[in-house]
């Protein structure tokens, strides 16, 4: 029975891998202005895995955080999807991650929903964080 | 040591006058009613002295943020352009 479950599984998540390889080139070009606006504190670290705009921003950091999350989300999905977990809960464990990795200057949320500004001593991270 | 009770209030008289015209049951009745409200007229609402943490709202174990922690590792350090 399990072994069925496990088949349809498979069967299941094959056209979606192969949809995912002809979609499009997965993994594009570095985006200039993402590395500017996170370095410059425009763009900070969520909680949640994705990144947001910190405070009041214009049109290109718009379109610069929707593409980043979209890339993100099509990573957690397929990661998640391979280690039977939820997307939400892939994305969170990254997102604890990248709030531990943000260097010095660099913007970031806080659980109680305030940006912060990383500097030399560690994150507020969610508590659930490893 | 008791002292009369002296009433004041226009609004509690009155209540007391409707409390005498009505029947004996429902007198007990509303009396019963009204106790709590006389015994318990302080009500002391303190604020939380911890700040608010407001956790996402996601159902994750422990056991699965350490079993998903590596790969999230990797994830990252193979896609730095978008990390």
């Amino acid at each position: 029975m399990r072994a069925t479950f496990k088949g349809l599984l498979a069967l299941a998540a094959l056209p979606m891998i192969a949809g995912s390889m002809f979609a499009g080139p997965a993994f594009a070009a570095p985006n200039p202005d993402y590395a500017r606006a996170k370095a410059a504190g425009t763009i900070g670290e969520l909680p949640d895995g994705y990144v947001a705009i910190v405070g009041s921003g214009d049109s290109m950091l718009e379109r610069v955080v929707s593409d980043i999350n979209k890339q993100r989300r099509e990573l957690y999905t397929a990661t998640a999807m391979e280690k039977k977990a939820t997307v939400q809960q892939m994305a969170f464990v990254t997102g604890c991650n990248t709030i531990a990795n943000t260097k010095p200057g660099e913007k970031y949320q806080s659980p109680d929903g305030t940006w912060r500004t990383r500097d030399a001593s560690a994150p507020v991270r969610d508590t659930r964080c490893p | 040591m008791t002292r009369p009770l002296t009433l004041s209030n226009t609004w509690v008289r009155a209540g007391l006058k409707r409390l005498a015209r009505l029947g004996e049951d429902n007198r007990r009745l509303a009396v019963l009613l009204l106790l709590p409200l006389l015994t318990s007229a302080c009500v002391t609402i303190s604020a939380p002295d911890k700040p608010i943490v407001i956790n996402l709202n996601i159902n994750i174990k422990q056991e699965v943020v350490y079993r998903l922690d590596g790969d999230a590792k990797a994830l990252i350090e193979q896609n730095k352009d978008i990390f």
